[in-house]
């Protein structure tokens, strides 16, 4: 009793007022912690140098130049990350000679591939052979768009967030289609359509996992669902649904994305390299690249529905504590979360044996969706009692 | 720098400069020669035989085909659980109604042996 009025009277009294140095810290950290003054800064100063066409132009430019760079970045770290954790995981050192630790190695592998050449077959449809890479990239990069990276950094905010970013990177199928499709080859063709079956069959547990959690928020838009997350995480507060959701969404999510124990559609001991058997040079990397930001994606949806995005480790009335995590810039929130979930789906890939096709189809239709739908119906009927905090 | 959704565009464009971009450095920058063998099918060594637009196996268009139906069914779930909430008792029998019926359709497919790799 006595400790718990301690906490309550310690934040207010104590800490925040009576110290005069510390309002100014706050302040300080208050505007590390918030990117919209930044954003708003850059904004109003183009506006006042340029006339505003010209202006809302350069802004345009600025984004585009801003995510591309984001967009390169995350899949060098990925691919270093993924090569050293494998390497980790099977007593090795992984790569070690290109820079400190290897760490320019993946910057060397990009050079290498962009300085190879692209070849196309010559039974291939040449229109389509060329178009997926286009697609594959585009999907994820508008998926990237709309998730919200720390406080006042959010891109676009729609009110459909989380509908349009399912939308838009099961997009990234039809790719994965055209491109075994157009490579005329059977391995390609193989892997094309069992990745599509994979990725179709397991849409369905995603969305519904991913909806467990949207009944309770009673909003689409991810700064909503964020919002909703301030006085503690879904997946504390919506108890064993929403942790029945998160490990079925991560089920998913690992088989979306084409990984791990489900990598069936680029088997390499059976289809050589699956659907991008006749991609090389610089078009294999495009593939490349976006199989490990739909894995960012992936984890950062994870990140932002279940454990909150950017909102820091708060509990309930707990004063003092929330303050105390506060302290702790949004971006680190989010992107420690992304990165332990990655991680999880490394360790995944790195410890499952590879499953079957029919086992794959077994495992999503006979046991995720009825559980999810299950779920579905058992959060809907916790959220109608009101037994979630 | 919260944008409208017209803005998506950028990302839309974003996306094609950057593999557009990376094809045509990788065009001007890596070699290429021509040669019989390089541009035929990829085949572990011997030659491919005919074409490989074919008809497949039809168990995948199968799972296509129970996908679509429950994939429709994801998407009229959203709106629902966006007003769950306000809409009380009344849409949680519907929805149990709705998803009885569904549950009933993949139970079908089931018995009839639909989700049965051969």
């Amino acid at each position: 009793m006595e400790t718990l009025q301690l906490f309550k009277i310690l934040p207010e009294k104590i800490y925040f007022q009576n110290i005069p140095y510390l309002p100014g810290f706050r302040k300080m950290v208050g505007w590390n912690l918030d990117f919209s003054t930044l954003t708003r800064n850059i904004h109003d100063s183009l506006f006042s140098f340029f006339s505003p066409g010209l202006a809302s132009a350069a802004e345009m430019v600025i984004i585009g130049l801003c995510f591309l760079t984001f967009f390169a970045l995350l899949g060098l770290i990925l691919v270093y990350a993924e090569r050293k954790v494998c390497a980790f995981f099977q007593l090795r050192l992984g790569p070690m000679r290109v820079g400190f630790w290897g760490t320019a190695q993946t910057f060397a592998d990009f050079i290498k591939l962009l300085l190879k050449e692209p070849l196309t077959t010559k039974n291939a449809d040449k229109f389509l052979f060329n178009l997926a890479p286009f697609i594959v990239i585009v999907a994820s990069f508008m998926a990237v768009a709309a998730i919200p990276f720390a406080k006042g950094l959010h891109a676009v905010d729609l009110d459909i967030g989380i509908f349009f970013i399912t939308a838009v990177s099961s997009i990234g199928v039809v790719s994965i289609l055209l491109a075994g499709w157009s490579s005329n080859n059977k391995y390609s063709l193989i892997g094309a359509i069992r990745s599509g079956a994979q990725i179709l069959s397991y849409e369905i547990s995603a969305g519904l996992a991913l909806l467990t959690i949207i009944i309770l928020t009673g909003s689409l838009q991810l700064s909503e669902i964020i919002e909703s997350q301030r006085t503690g995480w879904w997946i504390f507060k919506g108890h064993i649904p929403a942790i029945i959701a998160f490990v079925i969404y991560m089920i998913a999510g690992t088989a979306e994305t084409n990984r791990g124990p489900f990598d069936i559609a680029e088997a390499e001991s059976e289809l050589t390299a699956g659907f991008h058997t006749e991609y090389s040079g610089i078009k294999f990397a495009f593939f490349f690249l976006a199989e490990f930001v739909n894995m960012f994606i992936v984890s950062a949806i994870a990140a932002t529905v279940f454990f909150g995005g950017w909102m820091p480790f708060h509990i309930g009335n707990f004063t003092f504590f929330n303050h105390l995590m506060d302290f702790i810039p949004s971006v680190v929130w989010f992107f420690g979360k992304v990165s332990l979930i990655v991680f999880l789906m490394m360790w995944f890939r790195w410890t499952f044996p590879r499953l079957r096709i029919d086992q794959l189809l077994t495992l999503e239709w006979k046991y995720l969706m009825p559980i999810s739908l299950v779920n579905f119906l058992f959060m809907a009927f916790i959220s109608l009692e009101g037994w979630y905090f | 720098m919260v944008m409208s959704s017209e803005n998506l565009v950028i990302y839309f464009i974003s996306g094609i400069v950057l593999v557009g971009a990376g094809i045509l450095v990788s065009h001007f920058f890596a070699p290429s020669s021509e040669n019989l063998q390089k541009s035929e099918t990829f085949e572990c060594g011997i030659p491919t035989r005919g074409t490989s637009w074919f008809q497949f196996k039809v168990g995948y268009y199968l799972f296509a085909i129970l996908f679509l139906i429950f994939e429709v069914e994801v998407v009229f779930l959203f709106p629902w659980a966006v007003v769950m909430k306000e809409s009380g008792t009344s849409a949680f029998i519907e929805i149990f109604i709705f998803l009885f019926i569904l549950g009933g359709g993949l139970l079908y497919a089931w018995k009839k042996n639909a989700l049965r790799w051969e």
